[in-house]
C-alpha cells in the first residue's frame, strides 16, 4: 500500500525527517509514537502533500505509484485521508455542503454515480449517528466554533464518509475526553479491513488501547529508531521516550 | 509535478480568467462623430423625435454638466478620461425606425443575444421573464409586451415610453436623481440614448421578470442608458438586469441613470448582475461603469430592494441607494463585488431614512484577488424625522493572495435618538490552510475557491431570483478563474 524509503523532508530550509523508512501493507495498523517535535505531523503533511514541505531525497509510492507524481487532491482522490490535528475553519461553509462536495468529487474520480442530495443525506445521518454527533453541527460553517472533541469526531466522521485506502491520522486522540476516544476508536476500528490501512499519529498510548496497532514505530530526531508490535507503545508508556534515545545515539 | 512543494497550489500566482462575452458582433450602425456638443444632445433629442420639454431638460442637464468636476474622492485610480473621444450615439442602423415586431429585428442581434444566452423569441423565451434588450444606444427589441399590457402593466424602452406615455415620463424622469445630482447623472441626463421603463399600476403584482439586458458592441462609444419603474400603490415588481461587453483595448464609458419610485405598499426588486468586459489580467481596457442608481420609497410601507453581483468593469463607481421618505418604508441593500487582476471597485449604498419607522438593512461582501482592490463605501442618513428608525448594515471582506486590497468606508449620520444602528464588519482571507485543507478531501483548488466564495456570498446570491442566483453563482466561480494555482 505505502513504501517509504529513506525519506527525508526539509521545512523552510531544515531537515525535519532525515530518511524515514516504513511499509505499510493493506489490512495493517501502524502507530508511530515520538516526542515533541520529532517529525510525526511533517511525515502526515509530507505524505498529503502540503505545500512547503520539500522532499530533499528518498521516495514514496503509494499503491504501486510515485506518490510525488500526484497532486494533493489526485492523492486524496486515490483513497488517501489526512485527519488533520489542527482542522481547519472554513467560514461561510456548511459542513454538511463540504462533505457531499467532496464525497461526490471522490466519487466520480473512482468513476461511481454521483450522491444525489437525499441518498447523501442518508448516508451522513447514518454515519454521524455512530459516531453521536448532533447532525445540527453539520449544518454549522465547518469546524467554525467547533469545540476540540467535535473538530475530531467531524474529522473521523469524514473519513467514514469518504471511505479511504489509507487514513493518516494525525494525533486524531489529542483533546479527547474517555467517552468520546472511545466513539473516535470505534470510527476508526470500523474502518478496519483486509484492503485498508491506518496509520496513527499519537502521543500517548492511550487510544492504542482502544484501537489495537499490528506494528509500533518510535519516529525520534526525523527518523524511526525503534520498531516493534504493540508491546513497544507499553514500553513507551512505561519508560518514557529517554532510554530509547539514549539507545540511538549510542548505536 | 515532481515535489509537494510543486504540486500543492499556492494562491501567488495568478494566470488570467476567460471573459466569455468578449466578441464583436460586425453590424452596419449608425454612429455620430466622436464628441461633446450642444450640438450632440440637439442631435440625439431629435434622432429620438422628442418633444421641446424635454430636449430643455437635456440642454439644462448639459450646461450644469459644464460647471461640474469629475469626482474624484473615490479609491480608484484611472487615467483622465476625454469626453470628447466618445461617440454618444450609436445604433444598429437596420433599426433605424425602431423594429415594430420581433420579427423586424435584426437577425445577426437576435444571434447576439442568443449568444449570450437570451432568446428574444417570445416562443424560445423563458417563461416568467420578459426582456427588454439595449444594444449600444438603443432598445432593440422587448418580449411579452403584449401580455403585460393586459394588466396594465408597461414595459418597453424609455425612448417609446417618451412617445407614448410622455406624461409619466415627465412626472418621473429626473425626481430621484435630479439633473444636476452629480457629475455622470449630469451627463447622462443630457446625452442618454435609451433604457427601458415600466409601469405597474395600482394593486397590481407583475407576474413575470421585467428585464433588461444591456450590450454595449461598438467602439468608442459611450453607453448612457437611462432606466425609470414607477410602481404604483399596492403593486409588486421584480427587475433584472444584466450587462456585457467586447473585449477591447481601450477603456469605454458606461454612465447609466435608474431612477425607482414605490408608493404606498408597493415593492421593487432590482436585481444586477453586471459582466461588463473587465480589462485583460495586465489591467488593459475594459468598461468604466459610473453609475447612479437610486430609489425612492416615496410611499408608507413601501419597500425597495436592491441586489448586485458586481464582476465585471475595469473601474466600478457605484452606490445604489433608498430614499426611505413614507412612514414604514424599508430599504434594502446586498451586494456581492468581485474584483481580479487589475479591476477597481469602489461601490455601497446610501439609506437616507426621512420618513418614521423606516428600516434598511446593507449586506455587502467584496471579494479581491490578483492585484485588485475593492472599497466599500456606504452612508446611512437617520434625519431628524425619521423617529424609530433602524439600520443594519454588514461589511465582509475575503482576500485571496496578497497583492490585492479591501477597504470599508462607513459613513453613519444620525440626527434623532430613538435611532438603531448596528454594523458588523470583517475582512478574511482565503488561506493555504483552507485550501489545502479542501484539497485534502479531494477537491481541486479552483473548486474549493469557488465553494469557499459561494459560502462568503450566500447570504447576498439567496436575494436574487431563481434563475439568476444560478448563474451568478457560476459568473462568481468564472471571475475567479486563475486566481489560484
Amino acid at each position: 500500500m505505502l513504501e517509504i524509503k529513506n525519506l527525508s523532508v526539509a521545512v523552510d530550509g531544515k531537515e525535519i525527517l532525515v530518511g524515514v523508512d516504513l511499509t505499510v501493507n493493506a489490512g495493517e495498523v501502524h502507530a508511530i509514537m515520538g516526542p515533541n517535535g520529532s517529525g510525526k505531523s511533517t511525515l502526515a503533511y509530507a505524505l498529503a502533500g502540503r505545500a512547503g514541505y520539500k522532499v530533499t531525497s528518498g521516495s514514496v509510492r503509494y499503491q504501486g505509484r510515485d506518490l510525488f507524481e500526484l497532486s494533493p487532491e489526485e492523492r486524496a482522490r486515490e483513497g488517501m485521508f489526512l485527519g488533520f490535528q489542527y482542522p481547519v475553519e472554513i467560514p461561510g461553509v456548511a459542513g454538511m455542503n463540504f462533505l457531499k462536495s467532496a464525497t461526490n468529487a471522490i466519487r466520480r474520480h473512482r468513476g461511481e454515480d454521483e450522491l444525489d442530495a437525499m441518498d447523501f443525506l442518508k448516508l451522513v445521518r447514518e454515519k454521524a449517528k455512530l459516531l453521536k454527533m448532533d447532525e445540527k453541527l453539520l449544518h454549522r460553517a465547518l469546524n467554525v466554533g467547533f469545540s476540540g472533541g467535535e473538530k475530531k469526531r467531524n474529522e473521523v466522521l469524514q473519513m467514514a464518509m469518504l471511505e479511504p485506502r489509507l487514513a493518516i491520522l494525525d494525533e486524531t486522540d489529542s483533546g479527547l475526553d474517555v467517552d468520546a476516544l472511545r466513539i473516535v476508536a470505534d470510527g476508526i476500528n470500523r474502518l478496519r479491513g483486509p484492503d485498508r490501512a491506518i496509520l496513527l499519529i499519537t502521543h500517548y498510548q492511550r487510544l492504542l488501547n482502544y484501537v489495537a496497532p499490528d506494528y509500533v514505530h518510535v519516529l525520534a530526531g526525523g527518523r524511526i529508531i525503534k520498531s516493534g508490535d504493540a508491546a513497544l507503545a507499553l514500553e513507551v508508556e512505561d519508560q518514557g521516550y529517554g532510554p530509547m534515545l539514549s539507545d540511538a545515539v549510542a548505536a | 509535478m515532481a515535489s509537494p512543494a510543486d504540486s500543492a497550489q499556492t494562491i501567488d500566482d495568478f494566470t488570467d480568467g476567460d471573459y466569455k462575452y468578449g466578441f464583436v458582433t460586425d453590424i452596419e450602425a449608425d454612429t455620430i462623430p466622436q464628441g461633446l456638443s450642444e450640438d450632440t444632445v440637439r442631435f440625439i433629442s431629435a434622432k429620438k423625435n422628442e418633444p421641446e420639454w424635454l430636449l430643455e431638460w437635456r440642454l439644462g442637464a448639459y450646461r450644469h454638466w459644464l460647471t461640474m468636476t469629475e469626482p474624484h474622492w473615490a479609491k480608484l485610480y484611472y487615467p483622465p478620461i476625454d469626453y470628447q473621444a466618445s461617440s454618444y450615439y450609436s445604433a444598429p442602423k437596420s433599426s433605424d425606425d425602431g423594429p415594430k415586431s420581433l420579427d423586424e429585428v435584426d437577425p445577426e442581434i437576435l444571434e447576439v443575444y442568443a449568444k449570450l444566452g437570451i432568446p428574444l423569441k417570445e416562443q424560445e423565451a423563458l417563461s416568467g421573464i420578459a426582456v427588454d434588450a439595449v444594444f449600444d444606444s438603443v432598445s432593440v427589441a422587448t418580449t411579452f409586451k403584449a401580455k403585460l399590457g393586459e394588466m396594465g402593466i408597461i414595459f418597453c424602452a424609455i425612448s417609446e415610453a417618451i412617445q407614448e406615455h410622455p406624461d409619466l415620463v415627465r412626472q418621473y424622469l429626473g425626481s430621484v436623481v435630479p439633473t444636476g445630482d452629480n457629475f455622470y447623472a449630469a451627463l447622462n441626463s443630457a446625452v442618454f440614448t435609451d433604457g427601458s421603463f415600466a409601469y405597474i399600476p395600482k394593486g397590481v403584482r407583475c407576474p413575470m421578470e421585467l428585464s433588461t439586458y444591456f450590450r454595449i458592441n461598438a467602439a468608442n462609444t459611450g453607453q448612457f442608458e437611462r432606466t425609470l419603474v414607477i410602481a404604483e400603490e399596492g403593486s409588486y415588481v421584480s427587475y433584472l438586469e444584466g450587462c456585457t461587453a467586447p473585449q477591447r483595448d481601450e477603456n469605454q464609458l458606461h454612465a447609466a441613470v435608474v431612477e425607482l419610485i414605490t408608493l404606498d405598499d408597493a415593492e421593487i426588486k432590482y436585481s444586477t448582475v453586471q459582466n461588463w468586459y473587465p480589462g485583460d489580467k495586465d489591467g488593459k481596457g475594459g468598461i468604466f461603469n459610473f453609475v447612479t442608481k437610486r430609489g425612492a420609497c416615496r410611499g408608507r410601507n413601501s419597500k425597495i430592494s436592491w441586489t448586485q453581483v458586481e464582476t465585471g468593469s475595469a473601474i466600478t463607481w457605484k452606490y445604489p441607494s433608498c430614499l426611505l421618505i413614507g412612514d414604514n418604508s424599508v430599504g434594502e441593500f446586498y451586494s456581492v463585488a468581485v474584483t481580479n487582476n487589475y479591476q477597481q471597485a469602489d461601490t455601497g449604498t446610501k439609506m437616507i431614512h426621512i420618513g418614521k419607522n423606516t428600516r434598511s438593512t446593507i449586506i455587502a461582501k467584496g471579494i479581491s484577488a490578483g492585484h485588485a482592490q475593492s472599497t466599500y463605501r456606504g452612508l446611512v442618513r437617520i434625519a431628524k424625522s425619521a423617529t424609530g428608525a433602524r439600520n443594519y448594515t454588514q461589511c465582509d471582506s475575503l482576500l485571496i493572495g496578497d497583492k490585492c486590497g479591501a477597504h470599508t468606508v462607513p459613513y453613519i449620520e444620525v440626527k434623532n435618538r430613538s435611532a438603531h444602528m448596528e454594523h458588523e464588519a470583517t475582512t478574511s482571507k482565503i488561506s493555504d490552510d483552507q485550501l489545502f485543507y479542501c484539497q485534502s478531501r479531494g477537491l481541486s483548488a479552483e473548486d474549493a475557491v469557488t465553494m469557499i466564495v459561494n459560502g462568503f456570498c450566500k447570504q447576498v446570491l439567496q436575494n436574487l431570483p431563481m434563475e439568476f442566483a444560478v448563474e451568478a453563482q457560476k459568473l462568481v466561480g468564472i471571475s475567479l478563474e486563475g486566481s489560484v494555482g
